[in-house]
């Protein structure tokens, strides 16, 4: 991430608690947005607010909402019932084209009959533009995306990623106030996917247009976002940047969803404002919270521990009192830069734990069939309440 | 290098693949196969032809056959080859010929417009009708092929002439006074070819547009394109292939139409199919007959090569993309 997103993030939380002096002006405002079909609730009394110069993403799985969601942005879909405001103007029933946004494809949807310059040229004809603009405009497009030498080619002579950099410049060629980009590197192979992700960065803070993305992939959610919503089943339960929804997450889902989580749910024993004290039959002894939460004393809630956050060993822990458990390992996975060891606790439950792998040796420090001690630090376990 | 969008270029099919199966078959196989449909057309097709042609070179006389043989023993020593172009002299000599060549093309020509007029919409209606009801459409297009096309073509009769039911609802709600001249005109031949064939030119159409993506017009769409510029500038370009076929299977058969300037035309309808079936029948010249048949196939396989040739190209275009 570089520095300049980062200052855009500070600036968004700022203006979202409404207490910087430069509030940013929202770009993209959502509000109470539903839309079925039929019986179905695609998308369920949404509200969401997207600033100038951010790169949004919308993450959920497939049937979440989200595709839906940035089709009503591009006009494909009418809201059932809510407003969409882009730039302060009510558009929830301005047809597509007479949106100040453009989309970028999941399947690209370049013309076939038309070749590259066409293809990019296509909306700036659209508007009118005398030729040499449109000629100007179309060389710029292609040298950003470094097709500056495929002008003359069409669709089906260009591999998966160089049609991908077409449509990207297609829908950039108008230089629209939102882009929507609909899964923009799903089809490509994951090599490229992370390259193109750092390009796709780089493009949008150059040209500072507000980037909308919708994706399944929790790690390129990760990796581009200034902010992310995560949705399920038509809603958003949270929208945060990837830093916050990693370590602070909301919910259950959330936390499972964005990242990998070992969740042990049990009663709050101790609801104090500094901390909270949760007891957990899979572990022998409670569990320690550093923060409070707002919950009574009996409830259900759910511990949830990163795997790379715990710590392995074969000596006991200093201080045995909370979080920590004992097991033995069941089995290891090799994954170059990290192993993941599956612990099965003496209660019979697994523990995904994280380690690095920080030397070369071939013979690491625990094996299958160890005995260990499982434990992490009371400030890095986070209580989430559904 | 390309930059950064490379990528290995797709790999070509590896050539053994798809030989494995054949090659287990064996050559025998693969020839017998491709045999059937090649002996097929020459047993039913090039012989037949052949045997027109020859008659067309021969001569008009009064006997069984009425022609002359076109290779004859002379004095049971020579061979004697005789042919007669005169049949094709007087095909351009009269003007009753060309005339009706060129009716022919015109009637084919209007019919094959009007048809693809008409059955643009019904196949793009088609197309995008809703999944549970297309199949039904379909077969509502192909549902007059249960009866016997003259029979349809018969009915027409029945819906054109004077007292039918098109004058006698048109007079019913008053538009008209008077029946409409309609049956026995080229007119009725308009409407008895487009009716016809219209099946022809939707089913091409609808197949070409049903495979159309539906993101390609939404991407016109959010590029700033009206629905109706959208339908200009991507749908119909890209539905070409379907016209080009909808066209040629309406068009060639069409040119050669008997049965329909017969039935509904009228002794004054000049096409072509209509003068050949006069030469055989009523003036007996066979030779003539035969000609004006020899004639027709050349005009006809000029459009159908361009047809073929449009439609090579197409697949060695598709084959790329694929």
């Amino acid at each position: 991430m570089s520095q300049q997103a980062r200052s855009l993030q500070d600036q968004v939380a700022r203006t979202e608690k409404g207490e910087a002096s430069d509030l940013l002006k929202p770009l993209i405002q959502i509000e109470g947005v539903t839309k079925s079909f039929g019986d179905f609730v695609a998308v369920n009394n949404v509200s969401l607010t997207i600033y100038q110069g951010e790169l949004f993403s919308l993450l959920g799985g497939s049937g979440c909402g989200k595709t839906t969601l940035l089709r009503m942005l591009a006009g494909f879909e009418t809201p059932t019932s809510g407003r969409i405001l882009i730039d302060g103007q009510d558009m929830t029933r301005v047809p597509p084209y007479e949106r100040p946004v453009n989309m970028m494809f999941q399947s690209y949807a370049l013309f076939p009959h038309m070749t590259v310059e066409q293809n990019v040229a296509f909306g700036l004809k659209q508007d009118g533009l005398p030729r040499d603009q449109v000629r100007q405009r179309v060389a710029e497009m292609l040298d950003l995306v470094e097709l500056g030498h495929l002008g003359r080619r069409k669709p089906h002579e260009l591999s998966g990623g160089q049609r991908q950099r077409v449509a990207l410049a297609r829908a950039l060629a108008k230089r629209p106030k939102v882009l929507l980009l609909d899964e923009p590197l799903g089809a490509l192979d994951k090599k490229l996917r992370e390259r193109t992700q750092l390009e796709l960065v780089n493009i949008q803070e150059n040209l500072g247009i507000t980037f909308v993305v919708v994706t399944h992939d929790q790690e390129e959610a990760m990796t581009m976002s200034t902010r992310v919503a995560i949705m399920n089943q038509g809603r958003i339960l949270q929208v945060d940047t990837p830093h916050a929804m990693y370590e602070y997450p909301n919910t259950r889902f959330v936390a499972e969803f964005f990242g990998s989580v070992n969740i042990f749910e049990g009663p709050l024993l101790e609801d104090e404002p500094g901390h909270v004290v949760i007891g957990c039959p899979d572990l022998s002894v409670p569990i320690y919270v550093g923060h409070g939460i707002s919950s009574r004393e009996g409830a259900t809630v759910y511990a949830a521990v990163r795997p790379e956050k715990i710590a392995l060993s074969k000596e006991p822990p200093a201080d045995a009192t909370y979080n920590t458990a004992t097991g033995v390992v069941e089995d290891i996975v090799y994954l170059g830069g990290e192993s993941t060891y599956l612990v099965r606790l003496d209660s019979g439950r697994l523990v995904r734990v994280d380690l690095q792998n920080q030397t070369r040796s071939s013979e690491p420090e625990l094996t299958w069939h160890d005995r260990v001690h499982v434990s992490w630090e009371h400030s890095n376990v986070v209580v989430v309440t559904s | 290098m390309l930059g950064g969008g490379g990528g290995a270029p797709k790999e070509r099919r590896h050539p053994n693949s798809a030989g494995a199966a054949t090659r287990r078959l064996g050559v025998g196989g693969r020839g017998l196969v491709i045999a059937i449909p090649y002996f097929w057309l020459l047993l039913f097709f090039l012989a037949p032809f052949l045997i027109v042609m020859k008659i067309s070179f021969a001569e008009f006389q009064v006997g069984v056959p009425p022609y002359t043989p076109l290779v004859e023993w002379v004095d049971d020593q020579y061979l004697q080859v005789r042919m007669s172009f005169a049949s094709y002299f007087y095909l351009f000599g009269d003007e009753l010929y060309v005339a009706a060549y060129f009716n022919s093309l015109k009637i084919a020509f209007v019919s094959t417009l009007f048809a693809l007029l008409l059955g643009y919409p019904m196949a793009y209606g088609i197309a995008r009708a809703d999944k549970s009801i297309r199949n039904l459409l379909l077969l509502a297009v192909v549902l007059p092929f249960w009866t016997s096309f003259l029979i349809r073509v018969y009915a027409w009769i029945g819906i054109l002439k004077n007292n039918g039911l098109l004058n006698n609802f048109l007079m019913w709600i008053g538009v008209i006074n008077e029946p409409l001249e309609i049956l026995n005109t080229e007119i009725a031949v308009y409407i008895g070819i487009v009716y016809a064939y219209l099946p022809f030119m939707i089913l091409p159409l609808y197949s070409t547009l049903e495979k159309m993506d539906m993101s390609l017009l939404e991407a016109a769409m959010d590029l700033g394109c009206r629905p109706w510029k959208a339908f200009l500038k991507v749908t119909l370009p890209l539905s070409v292939p379907g016209i080009v076929a909808g066209c040629m299977l309406v068009f060639i058969p069409a040119v050669g139409e008997f049965v329909i300037p017969d039935l509904l035309g009228g002794a004054d309808t000049l096409m072509i199919g209509k003068v050949l079936w006069a030469e055989f029948f009523n003036n007996r010249d066979w030779p003539a007959a035969s000609a004006v048949a020899v004639a027709m196939l050349v005009f006809l396989v000029v459009p159908i090569m361009l047809f073929q040739g449009y439609q090579a190209r197409q697949e060695a275009k598709a084959k790329e993309q694929g």
